[in-house]
């Protein structure tokens, strides 16, 4: 199946386990957020996602392609926004996109064409050639959702993107994210530590030390009050 | 990486692969065209060298006639290669510095999640390293040439591959270093423990024989060291001759160091999957 697929996953940082037996399913179009809090294995599982480094045990499935056997399959068909920047601060924003797009084998005018309509969706055409240094967080952070996009993935995955921004700035690209898997069909995976991004009609996984405690449909998990109910999971977890 | 998606053919695989790799040239050719003193810092340190260091010790050192001489030299002629080899060094290491902070700033994670061979991304990155270190090289061979050190044009020409060579080779190992290194702050052990000791236990400074008569074990070291032999190479080929063993030695340790830097950034062996 497309989507994402993820099956016992199991990682140990030396003698600490960071991940034990994690597995969770998001069907595409679907928007799916990865709860937990601080130290729950969330960046350690996205270090598997896009194979920085290889589980201890488990599988993981993007877009119909095994991760192990078939590693280039699976990352050209992922867009991956990372928790810190990965913008070279130095080049323009332009030049940004352009060395991005030739990484996933996009030049000349097919790679222009891409960057220029991604810039204006973004509504920053005019700041084509300006430094990415010059950007606030939040536009740097849309550059970077857009950036992930250039080559036309069918998976997003997002580690914490809205860290460190304002509040409407974090409203805006959480909206912007939900819509496009909603109008683009995009299968998204979106890990926070922040209850009040994830949406009652949301695919949820609640990750805490490095286990699954919670997989569903959010509405269903939380009931009338998510974050009451994260916290009795995770504090009881913790007890 | 193994396996690859039935619908990329080998030849849209192999246009993927260059099109990385000429991006990942220009970039690194924009970032050191944007950081205009690196280019000075690199050129300094080995004028200070040649300009200072050698005018002192030129009275001190006898140089006998050994290949690849034919005549007595000046102390400067002797010391120019090994000039050049500190500049390669320097920048190797440089390099690994950069893609320590590249690791720890995330833009590394960038490079290694593109659709491409590990070892390919790294080897993008070694070469776009060494070419920048020819440059700077080449670059101090002038300045050299204007002080007066001068080699014949066959020699330049010559020591291009030999020089890129030993750039590859020092590259390679700062390469390997960046994923031994967890931190940035523990880069300041790198220069106490790998460059200092590379640079001065090896034939940039003295000749072997020299280094023979002080001490038999000091010059056993020297000649164990691949610097030494990356040294040797770009020092025969600027007087037009190839030293055969030198360049065995380099190409050798090139593959060591690119190995091993291989299996240090493997995702499922190497020390990055140790890392949180």
């Amino acid at each position: 199946m497309a989507g994402l697929v993820a099956e016992g996953l199991t990682h140990d940082w030396g003698s600490r386990r960071a991940l034990d037996n994690v597995g969770f399913r998001v069907e595409p179009g679907r928007f799916c957020a990865l709860l937990g809090p601080n130290g729950a294995g969330k960046s350690t599982l996205f270090g598997l996602l896009t194979r920085l480094f290889t589980p201890r045990a488990g599988r993981i499935v993007i877009a119909g392609h095994d991760l192990a056997c078939e590693p280039r399959a699976a990352l050209a068909r992922i867009g991956v926004v990372f928790q810190q920047s990965t913008l070279d601060l130095d080049l323009t924003v332009r030049r940004n996109l352009l060395y991005f797009a030739a990484l996933h084998g996009l030049s000349g005018r097919e790679a222009g064409m891409r960057i220029t309509a991604a810039l204006e969706r973004l509504g920053m055409a005019e700041r084509a050639h300006e430094r990415a240094a010059a950007l606030n967080g939040g536009h740097r952070r849309r550059m970077e959702i857009a950036r992930a996009l250039i080559h036309r993935p069918s998976v997003l995955l997002l580690d914490e993107p809205t860290v460190g921004l304002d509040a409407a700035s974090r409203r805006a690209i959480t909206d912007h994210v939900h819509a496009l898997a909603r109008d683009d069909g995009l299968t998204v995976l979106w890990a926070t530590h922040l209850v009040d991004e994830v949406r009652a009609d949301d695919r949820l996984a609640i990750l805490h030390r490095g286990r699954v405690l919670a997989d569903g449909e959010a509405g269903e998990i939380g009931g009338a009050d998510l974050t009451a109910r994260f916290l009795a999971l995770t504090d009881g977890a913790q007890a | 990486m193994t396996g690859s998606p039935p619908d990329i053919s080998a030849s849209k695989a192999a246009r993927h692969a260059l099109v990385a790799l000429c991006a990942i040239l220009h970039r690194e050719a924009l970032r050191f065209l944007g950081q205009r003193g690196r280019l000075v810092a690199a050129l300094v340190r080995p004028l200070v060298w040649l300009i200072v260091f050698a005018s002192g010790f030129r009275a001190a050192l006898g140089l006998s006639i050994t290949p690849p001489y034919q005549t007595y030299i000046t102390y400067e002629i002797y010391i120019v290669p090994g000039l050049v080899g500190m500049i390669l060094l320097f920048n190797g290491m440089q390099s690994s510095l950069s893609l320590v902070y590249d690791r720890e700033m995330g833009s590394m994670r960038l490079l290694l999640t593109a659709p491409l061979p590990r070892w390919w991304l790294l080897f993008c990155k070694l070469v776009a390293g060494s070419l920048i270190s020819v440059l700077q090289a080449y670059a101090f061979l002038a300045v050299a040439a204007a002080w007066g050190v001068r080699f014949t044009w066959w020699g330049y020409l010559g020591a291009l591959p030999a020089i890129f060579a030993a750039a590859l080779m020092l590259g390679a190992l700062g390469l390997l270093l960046s994923s031994l290194i967890r931190q940035l702050e523990n880069f300041a052990g790198v220069m106490n423990f790998v460059i200092f000791p590379m640079f001065f236990l090896s034939s940039a400074l003295y000749p072997l024989w020299k280094m023979a008569e002080a001490s038999m074990l000091l010059r056993d070291v020297c000649v164990a060291n691949p610097f030494t032999h990356a040294v040797e190479l770009i020092r025969f080929a600027l007087h037009g001759q190839a030293n055969w063993l030198a360049g065995a030695v380099t190409l050798g340790a090139l593959a060591v160091f690119g190995g091993g830097a291989i299996w240090g950034y493997d995702p499922a062996r190497g020390l990055a999957a140790r890392k949180a």
